[in-house]
């Protein structure tokens, strides 16, 4: 029910965010996020930021779809 | 950062142990209606052996929308001096009178402009004084905040001439109305990974600790949900229900609690009626009384209808898991994406619309 | 059918299609109409090659052209797609009262520009005006003539492994234009690709009939061009996702608002059905000029479905690729 995208926070103005992917860039209202910073990433649904991107996590992300993919190789020999 | 899991390779052997898994039955209902479109979208179905079945649940929120809704929505459209404001995903869902849509409406004058965030219904109600703008604000937990924002920043600013017609809904009412049915089978979830980065892993763990589904809380990327049906397959194997967390970058077991917070703020449960369910106690999202300027309800004196309209759409029935979009006697035939009878084959999430773009290989 | 017109109908998907066949055709109803090519093919001294196009775009200045610039590509590449030179072009003009003089100008320049650079004359016209609110600013109308340089394209060429190019990436005339239109955007690098086909077609002439078809994937994208290649054929196309063109920015844009690049539309590429033994070859020489330096092989023609277009996707799935059926709007879900 929810088409979110993250995007690189640019530049910030009180409650609004200057958010950017790939050179796109948009207006998000970061009312949602607290102790945002520039260049932080977040995730924008509807124009609202909801939730900030933690860099650690999304390696853990990755290395958790690494694991499974080596898991499932193991199950198959 | 790395944003996007590149190594399609290591996702085939995933791939693989799908296709390849014979040994149990299993029924999964995809919560949500954007997991439904991606997994329509990356062909996931085309992939999963003849055991392993997934059903589209309720988590479409123009699906669950019921027709009644769209009916008094129709009727406020109507009013001259209404601008209605709208996200694209509700402008061609049908009424009961004739198939019309605010799509219809709009191409006869109405004025329905559509929106990308609730934030533009309110510059949308700055800059036309003269009209009253409503927001029909849809969505469940991910949506609602933002739609909360903005009737906070209404009530500050003091505008006068904005309201939501809000449709928001909570989805765990949904699922406990579902699970406690008689008829309801399904074995196995696969939670919404935003609807989770609000509630956080706490708002879906009563699906394994109550009702003893396994559960995993995924991502919308292809590689997330193979991950999540993998994971599923494994506890089933296990004889395991517990809920996991795929969406580690999103998803924590808190959830967004200023969100929480805003939505609790401005948003109250009520009592409201969802597509093919019914009346489901507490289950809607009401405008609070401190905010009820903005509530478009009061406003407009929206005579709000509890009883659901009868149609032979069975879309009711497929959001429940018990119907295949291939198994409604309309579906490809009376009913398609140019001539949708009902809301699942309108939203481009819904069930029938995703079915119909992977059934016909 | 519906009694009134809709945006739907306007789209290019399955609906424009209906009003064509249901209501348009059957009025004019003759073999040179009822092939549905992108331009007429005409006997005369030598054969004619006759288009038209409307342009209603709005906003009708975006980045990357104007709604003069596209009345000119638009039916000079129309007329490249069946086979011809352009040569001549005609301009009609709607003007809505109130309509800025100094816009006029600015876009009767680019139409000079392009009409240069495409080596066409505008022979003849038209202009009126329509009272304020009956119009959307500016509409045009060209109708163009050119000299056919091949007369074999047509959909009954295509054969079971014959090999599908697109000269490059796929999107972005669609997204530039819903963006500028909305402002959903600032400082967007989203460019329109609106540009003249012709050094692009001299190059596929050469080919001549080991090219089967051909033709500019504009409203509806490149999935509904594809699937009126094939609809009502006993062909079927296969398609490859992770060979799809598509600009970084494009994508971006697209996963924003919740729209498939696949359909979104395109102003300045090619997307064509060829002999597998030259597709190599026709592939190199298109990749040698600067338009076509994106260009791909992303797909091929196979027998085993009938009339639809099967895309495999990255994960190694495989789903129908439907024609564009309404208008794609943004959405949240």
């Amino acid at each position: 029910m929810c088409l979110a995208v993250p995007l690189r926070i640019v530049e910030i103005d009180g409650n609004e965010a200057l958010a950017e992917l790939d050179g796109v860039k948009m207006k998000v209202r970061i009312d949602l996020i607290k102790d945002l910073k520039v260049g932080d990433y977040v995730y924008v649904h509807a124009g609202f930021a909801i939730n900030k991107l933690d860099e650690k996590l999304a390696k853990e992300n990755i290395e958790l779809i690494k694991e499974v993919a080596n898991a499932a190789k193991v199950q198959r020999l | 950062m790395q944003l996007k899991f590149n190594d399609y390779k290591s996702i085939s052997d995933i791939v693989e142990f799908i296709k390849n898994y014979s040994k149990k039955n299993i029924k999964i209902m995809e919560i949500c209606g954007t997991h439904t479109m991606s997994i329509a979208k990356s062909g996931i179905r085309s992939i999963l052996p003849n055991n392993v079945k997934l059903i589209s649940g309720p988590g479409c929120p123009v699906c669950v929308t019921a027709i009644t809704r769209i009916d008094e929505i129709l009727s406020l459209v109507q009013n001259k001096d209404i601008i209605i404001t709208t996200f694209g995903d509700m402008l061609k869902v049908p009424g009961s009178v004739d198939r019309m849509s605010l799509s219809t409406l709009k191409s006869m004058g109405a004025k329905v402009e559509i929106v990308y965030s609730a934030m533009d219904a309110l510059t949308i109600a700055e800059k036309n004084p003269d009209y009253e703008v409503v927001f029909l604000g849809i969505g469940f937990e991910t949506t609602a905040p933002g739609t909360a924002i903005a009737i906070k920043e209404a009530k500050a600013k003091n505008i006068k001439n904005f309201s939501v017609f809000s449709l928001h809904k909570f989805v765990e009412p949904a699922l406990r109305a579902l699970l406690n049915s008689d008829d309801f089978d399904v074995d196995a979830f696969i939670c919404p990974g935003h609807v989770s980065a609000i509630l956080g892993i706490k708002g879906f763990e009563f699906l394994a600790k109550e009702y003893k589904k396994p559960s995993v809380i995924t991502g919308f990327e292809p590689e997330d949900i193979i991950v999540a049906i993998y994971k599923i397959i494994m506890q089933f194997e296990k004889n395991f229900a517990i809920i996991e967390n795929e969406y580690l970058r999103v998803v924590t077991y808190e959830g967004n609690k200023i969100a929480q917070d805003v939505m609790n703020e401005v948003f109250e449960p009520v009592d409201d009626i969802w597509r093919g369910i019914g009346l489901i106690p507490k289950s809607g999202m009401g405008i609070r009384g401190y905010y009820s300027e903005y509530d478009a309800v009061k406003k407009f004196n929206i005579k709000l209808d509890y009883q659901e309209k009868t149609t032979v759409c069975k879309c009711g029935e497929v959001i429940k898991g018990m119907l295949q979009p291939n198994e409604c006697p309309l579906f490809a035939k009376v009913c398609s994406p140019e001539n949708p009878v009902g809301p699942c084959m309108v939203s481009s999430e819904g069930a029938c619309a995703a079915y119909y773009k992977y059934l016909r290989i | 059918m519906e009694d009134i017109i809709t945006l739907d109908f306007g789209s290019g998907g399955k609906k424009t299609s209906q009003l064509i066949e249901e209501v348009i055709v059957p009025a004019f109803s003759n073999d040179t109409l009822n092939s549905l090519m992108d331009g007429a093919i005409l006997n005369g001294y030598k054969k004619i090659a006759f288009s038209t196009d409307s342009f209603v775009i709005s906003p009708y200045f975006f980045p990357g052209g104007d709604i003069g610039k596209l009345a000119v590509c638009g039916t000079v590449n129309d007329i490249l797609m069946c086979g011809a030179i352009p040569k001549y072009l005609s301009l009609s003009f709607i003007l809505e009262e109130g309509f800025k003089i100094e816009d006029l100008k600015v876009i009767v320049n680019s139409i000079k520009e392009m009409a240069d650079v495409c080596n066409v004359k505008i022979v003849t016209g038209d202009t009126k005006v329509v009272e304020k609110g009956k119009g959307d600013g500016i509409y045009i109308n060209t109708s163009g003539i050119g000299f056919i340089e091949v007369e074999s394209y047509g959909k009954d060429k295509i054969e079971d492994g014959d090999v599908v190019i697109v000269t490059g990436s796929v999107g972005d005339h669609g997204i530039a234009v819903m963006s500028a239109r909305n402002n959903f955007f600032v400082d967007s690098s989203i460019k329109s690709d609106c540009m003249p086909l012709i050094n692009l077609a001299n190059i596929i002439f050469k080919y001549g009939d080991k090219v089967k078809i051909m033709r500019d994937p504009t409203r509806g994208g490149l999935a509904t061009t594809l699937n009126e290649f094939v609809e009502g054929t006993s062909f079927s196309i296969e398609l490859f996702e992770d060979k799809i063109p598509i600009r970084k920015e494009v994508l971006a844009a697209c996963e924003v608002l919740g729209i498939d690049p696949l359909y979104s539309a395109n102003e300045g590429k090619i997307v064509l059905i060829v002999a597998k033994d030259i597709a190599q070859a026709l592939l190199s020489d298109i990749k040698n000029l600067p338009e076509g330096k994106e260009a791909a092989i992303i797909g091929n023609v196979t027998s085993s479905y009938k009339g639809v277009v099967v895309l495999k996707t990255g994960i190694g799935g495989s789903r129908i690729l439907n024609k564009l059926t309404g208008a794609q709007l943004p959405r949240i879900c």
